[in-house]
């Protein structure tokens, strides 16, 4: 039996540097060895681990160490890296906020919600705040349509938002 | 319509059914414990007979393909559970997996049985934390229970199941980009044949379900197919459906109908139009399918009928738009998404994707020109068929019904060289 904890996005603590993996993070990959018949299978939850371990993004040390403990090519985890919307290659905030604005949360004001988020954080997407509390992006659909509009922050879903709830959420956010 | 007991969505609003006891309480893995009895082409044989086809949008005959999977066990075979839902105007899995997990489970369980599956992985969009951990949880409870394991309820089958999270990538929703995906891979579909049914998942024979799939199946063991095909429309449209409804009604919500429900029905049940306006368009099978105009509104939302109506039901997610809604911002912001989504694979997909977005971006800006329609019209000529996926088919839908139906728009944007349609502003004073 094997049941393992999805790797949360949520970051494990400040950014680590130098030193590979962490014994945590290599267990945790370990454990899901046997899950799969190719250790290149275990590439996508080991780099969500390794974001964890790095602070919700992959600095080019989180990539090789990954690469070097699947025994892949680095050239290989880099192209799948690219690949995916959730694997950050630059630095993020401690709290990552997506807020969708595909058509049906479109049809219900996601824009202002990202006006909001513009003027109270006071950086543009992908900006990480001078205090690195917050960056924020829009995203593609987050399947909460019914609850349009609706923003993700980190791990949990935030729905039928209005700018004064937006802001609420916000301050609640160290 | 006739008083409609809700099957897959029965649980929802139930606390207990998030645990083994409770969903036993309600009657669950009494499917399995059947299933358990019989023999497995009888299952099979059984889910054809039902007639359920494939809730992921494609509306393929699920029996049918469990039946392509070689017989015997002595080669590896495998489930993957496709709950990548991310079609834009989806959120239906998410409520299955968030409120009835052990359904799923039985689900699988009973899919791998049939076709000699000793793994199944549910392959969960890595944006659905909660859902991935709702489901680990339910899986710890399975296996600890003996439902999953060496032994499924001591059968002597052996059966594990696994959580698989993707990374944010529409594509990997496409069957053979998903096998990608779980293999370590960029999610880019792979060129069929060979189907997946013989070469899938680590190049062994491998089925690919969508969630809503798999949790009809308990059902159709516990109730019988005759039961299941007294639901629906006719021989080819079958069962009980969810249709996620959104954008401009009062209530948008997952509302679970026979399917072949019409829209007008589905409308009313979501409490009609939003602050009371007028319903200018509706897309009846998400971001993918054509765009439908009023006159359609008593159409019977199956695979065939809304076939016949050029558009497709698709994954049933219906997004209503009203009177005050730009058609063109709608479709520029659907051909914004195909073209981010698009993997990169075959150049028609890829180059044509993103000159529909910047077509259609200039003519929404006010800055189109007079043949930007028919400029419109060629691209999609030239996506279409042309790409190894339906990926490059699904970007064109929405973009073509734009230029067939609502060609008076387009010529307004030119015309007028600008957006007619004032920009929404759905919250007063910011707040």
């Amino acid at each position: 039996m094997s049941v393992h904890e999805p790797a949360s996005m949520q970051p494990s603590g400040p950014q680590i540097r130098g030193g590979g993996l962490s014994d945590a993070s290599r267990a945790e990959i370990d454990g899901l060895r046997e899950r799969y018949p190719t250790s290149e299978a275990i590439l996508l939850p080991a780099l969500h681990i390794a974001q964890r371990q790095w602070g919700g993004w992959l600095p080019d040390e989180a990539i090789a160490a990954v690469a070097a403990e699947l025994d892949l090519p680095v050239a290989k985890v880099y192209g799948v890296v690219t690949f995916y919307d959730l694997f950050h290659q630059s630095p993020v905030g401690r709290h990552r906020i997506r807020v969708c604005n595909n058509l049906s949360c479109q049809l219900r004001g996601a824009e202002e919600i990202l006006e909001v988020l513009h003027q109270e954080l006071g950086v543009g997407e992908d900006e990480v705040t001078p205090d690195g509390r917050c960056s924020f992006v829009h995203f593609e659909c987050l399947g909460s349509c019914d609850t349009a509009p609706m923003m993700m922050v980190d791990d949990d879903y935030h729905e039928s938002l209005t700018p004064n709830r937006v802001r609420q959420i916000l301050k609640r956010l160290r | 319509m006739a008083a409609f007991e809700p099957v897959l969505t029965k649980n929802v609003g139930k606390p207990e059914a998030l645990t083994l006891k409770g969903y036993r309480q309600l009657g669950g893995y009494e499917g399995l414990t059947k299933a358990l009895t019989m023999e497995p082409d009888a299952i099979i044989d059984e889910v054809k007979k039902s007639g359920l086809r494939g809730r992921g949008g494609a509306g393929f005959p699920a029996g049918m393909k469990w039946s392509f999977i070689p017989k015997g066990k002595d080669k590896p075979k495998y489930l993957v559970c496709n709950a990548d839902e991310s079609e834009p105007g989806t959120f239906k899995d998410r409520l299955l997996m968030e409120n009835d997990p052990h359904q799923l489970i039985e689900g699988c369980a009973i899919c791998c049985y049939a076709v000699s599956a000793n793994t199944c992985y549910i392959y969960i969009r890595g944006e659905y934390v909660k859902s991935a951990v709702i489901l680990e949880q339910a899986l710890k409870e399975a296996y600890e229970a003996g439902i999953l394991g060496d032994s499924v309820q001591g059968s002597g089958f052996k059966l594990n199941m696994y959580i698989h999270r993707g990374a944010g990538a529409y594509i990997c929703g496409e069957e053979t980009g998903m096998l990608e995906s779980l293999e370590g891979k960029r999610g880019q579909p792979r060129v069929k044949p060979p189907f997946p049914a013989v070469v899938g998942a680590f190049g062994a024979p491998t089925v690919i379900n969508n969630v809503e799939t798999l949790c009809n199946v308990p059902h159709i063991l516990t109730h019988g197919a005759d039961w299941f095909k007294s639901i629906g429309t006719d021989e080819r449209n079958t069962g009980p459906k969810l249709y996620a409804i959104s954008g401009h009604v009062d209530r948008p919500g997952t509302y679970e109908y026979p399917i072949g429900v019409t829209f007008r029905e589905m409308l009313d049940g979501a409490g009609g139009m939003w602050r009371g306006r007028q319903l200018k368009a509706f897309i009846p099978g998400g971001a993918s399918a054509p765009i439908l105009k009023p006159d359609q509104i008593d159409i019977k939302m199956d695979f065939d009928t809304v076939a016949k109506a050029g558009s497709m039901l698709g994954s049933a997610a219906v997004i209503v738009m009203d009177e005050t809604t730009c058609m063109v911002r709608s479709v520029a912001r659907l051909a914004k998404f195909f073209n981010h989504e698009s993997c990169g694979q075959c150049t028609p997909c890829r180059e044509g994707t993103n000159w529909m977005e910047l077509v259609l971006k200039r003519l929404e800006h006010g800055e189109g020109t007079e043949s930007d329609a028919q400029k419109l019209l060629s691209i999609c000529k030239n996506i279409g068929g042309q790409s190894l996926c339906a990926l490059g088919d699904a970007a064109i839908g929405p973009v073509k019904s734009l230029v067939d139906r609502f060609p008076e728009e387009i010529e307004q944007h030119v015309r007028e060289r600008a957006c007619p349609f004032p920009q929404p502003r759905y919250f007063e004073n910011g707040a």
